[in-house]
């Protein structure tokens, strides 16, 4: 019998935990690059009688997605022109994109770069003989800002070392804001609309998972950035393995949720992200494509994404599919089309890649190349390297399989779900793309909620900002916060619902758990309740199974759709009966049910979006292609708190550059 | 790759003010058991291999054990951070060894400049802070759809 893997639970909950009641003008929710970005600048704007707090599941130092380290930046426009980078974006996500919010986004993402290297990220630089240099050994060719030459993997990337970029990006975000104003291990649970002003968000509750103590928060605006949503399928590793999520383990969705929940309307939720990736270690491959020049083969040896048969297929997605950069999507098609035929595994040739290198490379140069390749994994997925030694893997002898993984939804890096959020208020962009605020003002960034904002993943039909952009984008927020707060500076926000409902809203899963526990002998299986470890395994079968998951090669049909959402629904009722006899445990309580409502948006939007936008990602095999007469839109939905109903709907794509 | 503590090196960060590996755990994982006054992984299958517990750890007591499901025994990887390069040794199932050493910051830990005096002027306008300080304008796209 393997041991349980559960959590023991140092710090028991109690039924009546302390209360810590707070009121600021702005509230920031996450800790990851764009709350970061968030932090550093919103004292810049702050009135002198205005506050601020960020509130991180985490410690700031090493949460969210750059936790572990980068090894590149994947958003630095430099010579090239935000208007391309629009484009490019645009064709990556088969045509349906908000262009304000790109364009936008690429005339600020810089800025933030040149702070991250002035800050001290060290970044990889091109010398007068274009040979490489490391951050340290760069320095002496100038910083990005002042015309040093980046290396560049592909058009937008940079090379970095970036073991300590979030550390680095917090230091600077927590010198900004102030120790003061940053309360760490603290969960965000649920947002709260005013009680009075309909549409309004008037604050936010969590708890610590420190202390027994329950955090209700009232703001005037708010910030929501807690990444994307991970571990919503079954993941390929059903162990130990399951830890080793592309994306970090710990995004449980709550971006989505949190906002969802108080009515802001969501966008783009059937986009989701597959990333092939080196096989269980998920090591990045884009270095080995880009800057190694690797190829993959298939099981026969081919490169058969250069086959006539592979540009056949990839014309069946014109203009997208004929374009210079195929999309990521239509990518993962192609190697899937070989999976399927029996012409696996894929295989990244790296013994290749390398030998071709070397021919033009001395011994020095040689090594060099050799810690470039091992950095790419130590910097941000150490675990592929310890697998890489595990096997006895050198890439220069041994080529690595790569797989595409099971899916992830998040609206930074290569997908575009997220919020419908406004864009700037600027003449060349129509009103359609702009939500006018009670006070008729366009708030960039904002939700459809008032005074709600969003950053980084929590962004809809954007995508590619990846560190970066989250950064610049939770920047351009921080503004935004500080205005919306100025303009509703008599707004006195009021919560519905009472300090004690509160308090059993947050603690309900402790208080079922204190009630029944004692009934059984072992408290992991009771009739009166549920584990979040139970619920977890229950909500990642169903969308596995009937979710377009990896056991149907993500394939899912109108009929399966149909079951998955009726499991959906009875999760989500069965969730009122979850049990935690401790704080981690709480925490876990709560990631299951954010991660249960973002799933089932997810499946609710591919449900109603009768084509296959994204081959490679899903497919709909009752609506097999892709259906521009019908289709070339965005996909919206709404949930309305009052009756407790969704709503999905059509909205237009406006194509603003050409 | 779950992390572990070794026990006989693990002396719960006696001397801090906050244990370590508890403090830094983005997912919540390490925990401290007070009878002992050591610290462990609460819940390996949710360890994303981060390597945030054995980087911080004062005492080099924590280390990780390749994940059951796919990596086979006998390899290690440990990392030593200091304040301007980290050091990593990799030894392979098959007794290689590979060390690589990579810079992790150009300045020193601290001195990140904030520009906590700078005071943005135009709130209305869509320019950070920083860019406002140096006259920058807002570009236009060159071409837009007629």
């Amino acid at each position: 019998m393997a041991l349980p893997n559960k959590p023991k639970g140092e710090l028991k909950a109690v039924k009546d935990p302390e209360v810590v009641e707070k009121e600021v003008d702005i509230l920031i929710v996450g800790g990851g690059m764009a709350a970061c970005g968030a932090a550093f600048e919103v004292k810049k704007w702050l009135q002198p009688d205005q506050t601020v707090l960020l509130v991180d599941k985490a410690a700031l130092e090493r949460s969210g997605a750059v936790a572990q380290g980068l090894s590149a930046i994947n958003t630095y426009i430099g010579e090239n022109s935000p208007d391309d980078y629009v484009r490019m974006v645009r064709n990556d996500l088969m045509g349906l994109v908000r262009e304000d919010l790109i364009f936008d986004l690429g005339c600020h993402v810089d800025d933030s770069v040149w702070l991250f290297e002035e800050w001290g990220l060290p970044i990889w630089k091109k010398d007068e003989a274009g040979k490489t240099l490391d951050g340290i050994k760069g320095k002496k060719m100038g910083t990005l800002k002042a015309g040093g030459k980046p290396v560049r993997t592909g058009k937008w990337q940079i090379m970095i070392n970036g073991e300590s970029y979030k550390r680095i990006v917090a230091e600077a975000a927590k010198k900004a804001i102030g120790d003061t104003n940053i309360v760490e291990r603290v969960f965000i649970v649920e947002m709260f609309l005013d009680k009075n002003k309909p549409n309004q968000i008037a604050g936010a509750a969590g708890f610590s998972v420190r202390e027994n103590k329950v955090y209700i928060i009232k703001c005037k605006t708010a910030m929501i950035a807690c990444g994307g949503a991970v571990n919503i399928y079954q993941p390929r590793s059903v162990g130990e393995g399951k830890g080793r999520a592309w994306y970090p383990v710990w995004n449980s969705g709550s971006t989505y949720y949190l906002g969802a929940k108080v009515g802001a309307e969501l966008s783009m939720m059937e986009n989701r992200f597959t990333p092939a990736r080196f096989k269980d270690g998920y090591g990045p491959v884009g270095a080995w494509f880009l800057l190694f020049k690797a190829k993959t083969l298939n099981g026969l040896g081919e490169n058969f994404a250069a086959s006539e048969a592979a540009k056949k297929e990839l014309q069946k997605y014109a203009p997208y599919g004929t374009a210079a950069v195929t999309p990521t999507c239509l990518r993962n098609h192609l190697m899937l089309f070989e999976m399927k035929e029996g012409r696996g595994p894929i295989m990244m040739d790296t013994v290749t890649a390398l030998a071709e290198l070397g021919k033009t490379m001395d011994k020095k140069e040689l090594k060099h190349l050799e810690s470039e390749a091992w950095e790419d994994f130590l910097d941000m997925t150490c675990g592929q390297a310890n697998l890489w030694c595990a096997t006895n893997t050198e890439p220069e002898k041994k080529n690595s399989e790569v797989m595409p993984t099971e899916p992830y939804l998040l609206g930074s890096h290569s997908g575009c779900c997220g919020f419908w959020v406004s864009g700037p208020d600027f003449d060349w962009i129509p009103d359609a793309y702009k939500i006018k605020a009670a006070n008729g003002k366009v708030y960039n960034r904002m939700t459809t909620v008032d005074g709600l904002f969003t950053a980084g993943d929590g962004v809809g039909c954007s995508g590619h900002k990846f560190s970066s952009g989250s950064h610049a984008e939770g920047r351009m927020a921080a503004k935004q916060l500080v205005r919306y707060a100025k303009d509703n500076a008599s707004f006195k926000p009021e919560l519905a619902l009472s300090k004690d409902q509160i308090v059993d809203l947050v603690y309900k899963p402790v208080r079922t758990y204190l009630q029944f526990a004692a009934y059984t002998t072992a408290d992991d299986i009771n009739p009166n309740y549920m584990k979040p470890n139970g619920m977890m395994y229950r909500m990642m079968k169903a969308t596995h199974e009937y979710g377009a998951g990896t056991s149907t090669y993500y394939q899912t049909s109108s009929k399966n759709l149909e079951i998955v959402m009726e499991m959906l629904a009875l999760m989500r009722e069965d969730c009122e009966k979850l049990a935690a006899g401790d704080l981690h445990e709480l925490m876990r309580c709560w990631e299951i049910i954010h991660r249960i409502w973002t799933v089932e948006s997810h499946l609710r939007h591919i449900q109603f979006r009768k084509e296959t936008r994204y081959p490679g990602f899903y497919y709909q095999a009752d609506h097999p292609g892709q259906d521009d007469k019908n289709w070339f839109c965005f996909v919206n939905s709404k949930y309305d708190p009052k009756a407790a109903k969704w709503d999905v709907f059509k909205k237009d794509y406006i194509k603003l550059i050409p | 790759m779950p992390s572990f503590v070794i026990n006989e090196k693990c002396d719960g960060c006696k001397g801090g003010e906050k244990t370590a590996c508890m403090y830094i755990c983005p997912n919540d994982l390490m925990v401290l058991d007070p009878t002992v006054m050591k610290a462990y992984n609460q819940e390996p299958d949710q360890c994303w291999e981060c390597f945030s517990c054995v980087k911080i750890c004062p005492t080099q007591a924590i280390e990780v054990r390749g994940y059951a499901d796919f990596v086979p025994l006998g390899s290690s990887i440990m990392p030593m951070l200091g304040t301007e390069d980290v050091m990593w040794t990799c030894k392979f199932r098959n007794g290689v060894i590979k060390r690589f050493k990579f810079p992790i910051r150009t300045t020193p830990e601290g001195q990140a400049n904030a520009y906590e005096s700078l005071k943005g002027k135009d709130i209305e306008s869509q320019l950070l802070s920083t860019e406002e300080a140096e006259g920058r304008q807002f570009p236009k796209p060159k071409e837009l759809v007629k």
